[in-house]
């Protein structure tokens, strides 16, 4: 714990310098890791300090740091192609099927560097789970969709206690009462929401700590929109979750703590009615005022 | 743009250049249409005389003459010595039997010359026949039997309208004596085409009439399921690796290439690369299914990797992603999500290669499956022949009997093939999984 405060400590007194006036927006040209806002979060899950991401030549994700909270829900918007996405697949190590993509920087999770030689991928994934753009369920029975991960991480001793976890996590994801009469049939057989819905329910049938999404409702109508945004709400309770969104009606309404990222920098951070009402940096006052993104 | 001296079209204009090119593009869609129509036509007439041709010709090798003789098992001849044992029965002169069989039904036939004459109307293989159910049934000796004897090829030929009786007498293989005796035995319904069980049961022979596809058959089958096990666990795990796991480096550029020229190989080759290492080197069997399974495998081998590769390519990385985000590890990843995926492709590839080694001879011959084997094969390791070559055999052999046994085998192997194929496809069926 005090290694954690220490360490916040002395980051908090790098970017103090840079923090914006609170008189008006900061028009400043964009330096690599200067972060307009606060990065840190009270006793964090993820604390990510200078990170870097490299596609081949191309530099994707410049100095970003940012601590994710507990229990919370933080939304990351930006234009196309700005590195949400990239830097939201950093935090379960994601960019490590991609053969030319190079992370450096420290990510620690709980503490402790998520590329660490002894921390396990697999172990990683387990822990975090992600949820991703495209509903993209196994071809396989909805109850087989959901039972998969507790399987392969032998989370349950027998049938009964299996069939429990299932039964959680479709309840969870809001599909029970929906699908309940069907759980043989396949996954793909379902409507985009309700795959969607029942990839959350086989994310948490993990019992992950934080749960990704990136950008889970772009495929969806507004009404599916709205039963995830209400489960996003839900299930904040138990863990902590990071969202890439397009859509900033849909960051305001979600998140409690919103990043924007220009280019591959992180311009600025802050709770998300502070950001919305009153943006510091010239860029993001730009974006979520629709000048251009 | 906008403010060019040509004066914009008015909708009319636009209309008209549209509608007359109409005619040019639906007139492009009919004629390709009509090439592809004929195209297929023309495909399908060849295939049906194909087929037409084949079977007019080969559904006589189905089909046997027989002749219906009263043999009386003469114990003067069997067993003078009446010991019973054996030895004694398989050493008999049961040719002598037939002779005496024909000599009663044609008394006025006289002489050594008449009596070779008249044992030519019935097979060598009769008097093997015979011997046989002595030889099972002792008690048969001192009785009289009436049994139905495999007719020899000249007769059988006669029988099937292949002999011209126009020709002069020097120049076909029955004399008018013969003949003569031949319309006598049919027209006592004596003479008859029967089902030919030999065609069907027994191994390769020199006379037409004896000669049988089974020995060919089970050679292949042998040949067949062993080269199925090899090249399919071999080709999608080498698939696998090269797709999922291997660096994409150098050296996998440079297996892929060699891969895909593996592919373009002429089949003989690798029938001499198996006649130098499999046989030279390591010393197995000549003629055997073992050594043509190993063959064939490298031959199939190539096409099956390519085939699965593509598979494994076509799998959507949604699933992938989906996989590794859960905690799956990669093997996981690979063999719980892509491969049952990837699984119908695989088998589409595995068909094809299966297909081609069913229709393969040249790599064949190499490795002395082109031998002239009588045995059906009882094991992998036993000399055998396969389908494709007993149809090179038999296409080779001068008697004319075997020109209708030619077209038969290759009515088996198309059977073969139908089979084989139907259960692929059936298999691939099951595994299809729609996402």
């Amino acid at each position: 714990m005090d290694a954690v405060t220490v360490e916040r400590a002395g980051i908090n007194q790098k970017p103090s310098g840079r923090v914006a006036d609170e008189a008006g927006p900061l028009d400043a040209p964009i330096e690599a890791g200067k972060t307009v806002g606060t990065i840190t979060v009270e006793d964090p899950i993820f604390s990510c300090r200078d990170v870097d991401v490299y596609y081949g030549e191309k530099h994707a994700i410049k100095k970003v740091g940012i601590d994710i909270g507990k229990n919370s829900v933080l939304a990351m918007i930006g234009p196309s192609g700005c590195g949400k996405s990239t830097f939201l697949r950093c935090l379960n190590r994601m960019n490590d099927t991609i053969p030319s993509a190079r992370v450096v920087g420290s990510i620690l999770l709980d503490g402790k560097d998520i590329h660490d030689k002894k921390q396990d991928v697999v172990q990683l994934r387990a822990r975090v789970g992600m949820v991703f753009q495209k509903p993209n369920p196994f071809p396989k029975s909805i109850y087989e969709n959901v039972a998969y991960g507790p399987r392969i991480h032998g989370l349950a001793g027998d049938r009964v206690e299996l069939d429990e976890i299932v039964h959680n996590s479709l309840q969870r994801a809001g599909l029970w009462e929906e699908v309940k009469d069907r759980l043989q049939h396949p996954g793909t057989s379902l409507s985009g929401g309700q795959q969607q819905r029942l990839c959350i329910a086989r994310t948490i049938a993990v019992n992950p700590e934080v749960i990704l999404m990136d950008e889970p409702c772009s495929a969806l109508d507004p009404i599916a929109t709205a039963r995830i945004e209400d489960l996003m709400e839900e299930l904040r309770q138990s863990y902590a979750i990071v969202i890439v969104t397009h859509s900033m009606q849909q960051a305001a309404r979600v998140s409690q703590r919103t990043a924007y990222f220009h280019l591959g920098d992180l311009i600025e951070v802050g709770e998300t009615d502070r950001i919305f009402t009153n943006p510091r940096h010239r860029l993001t006052e730009d974006y979520i005022t629709g000048r251009f993104g | 743009m906008s403010n060019t001296n040509k004066p914009r079209r008015t909708a009319q204009e636009t209309q008209a250049i549209v509608t007359a090119s109409l005619r040019r593009r639906y007139w492009a869609e009919r004629r390709f249409r009509a090439c592809g129509l004929t195209a297929i036509v023309a495909a399908l007439t060849f295939l049906v005389y194909l087929f037409f041709v084949i079977f007019s010709n080969g559904i006589g090798a189905f089909r046997q003459s027989e002749l219906k003789l009263d043999i009386y098992f003469d114990p003067a001849v069997i067993d003078p010595a009446g010991t019973r044992n054996s030895e004694d029965l398989n050493g008999a002169d049961y040719q002598a039997l037939i002779r005496a069989s024909l000599k009663k039904k044609f008394p006025d036939v006289e002489g050594r010359m008449g009596t070779r004459e008249l044992s030519r109307l019935v097979s060598g293989s009769a008097a093997f026949e015979l011997q046989r159910e002595v030889v099972d049934d002792p008690s048969l000796i001192g009785t009289t039997r009436t049994e139905w004897l495999l007719a020899s090829d000249a007769v059988d030929l006669l029988q099937k309208g292949h002999i011209d009786r126009a020709l002069a007498e020097a120049e076909r293989p029955l004399n008018d004596r013969q003949l003569g005796w031949v319309d006598q035995l049919s027209s006592e319904g004596s003479l008859a085409l029967k089902f030919n069980k030999t065609f069907l049961s027994r191994g390769d022979s020199r006379e037409p009439e004896n000669a049988g596809i089974w020995g060919a058959v089970v050679g292949s089958f042998y040949t067949l399921v062993l080269t199925l096990l090899l090249s399919f666990p071999i080709g999608v795990a080498s698939a696998v690796y090269l797709e999922e796991f291997a660096r994409k480096n150098r050296w996998t550029d440079l297996i892929e290439v060699n891969i895909n020229n593996l592919a373009a190989v002429p089949s003989i080759v690798f029938g001499l690369l198996g006649l130098a290492v499999f046989i030279g080197f390591f010393g197995l069997p000549r003629s055997a299914p073992l050594v043509g399974a190993m063959v064939l495998t490298l031959l199939t081998l190539p096409t099956i990797i390519i085939a699965s590769r593509a598979a494994l390519k076509a799998v959507p990385p949604s699933i992938r992603e989906a996989a590794l985000g859960m905690g799956a590890s990669k093997i996981q990843m690979v063999t719980h999500h892509v491969i049952p995926l990837a699984l119908p492709g695989m088998l589409t590839g595995t068909i094809i290669g299966m297909a081609r080694a069913l229709g393969e001879s040249a790599p064949l011959l190499m490795i002395g499956m082109v031998a002239f084997i009588v045995d059906v094969p009882k094991g992998v390791t036993d000399a055998a022949t396969v389908l494709p070559v007993q149809v090179f055999l038999w296409s080779d052999s001068p008697e004319r009997g075997f020109v209708e046994k030619t077209s038969g085998a290759i009515i088996v192997l198309l059977a073969f093939l139908v089979v084989m194929n139907t259960t692929a496809v059936i298999l691939r069926k099951k595994f299809e999984r729609r996402w």
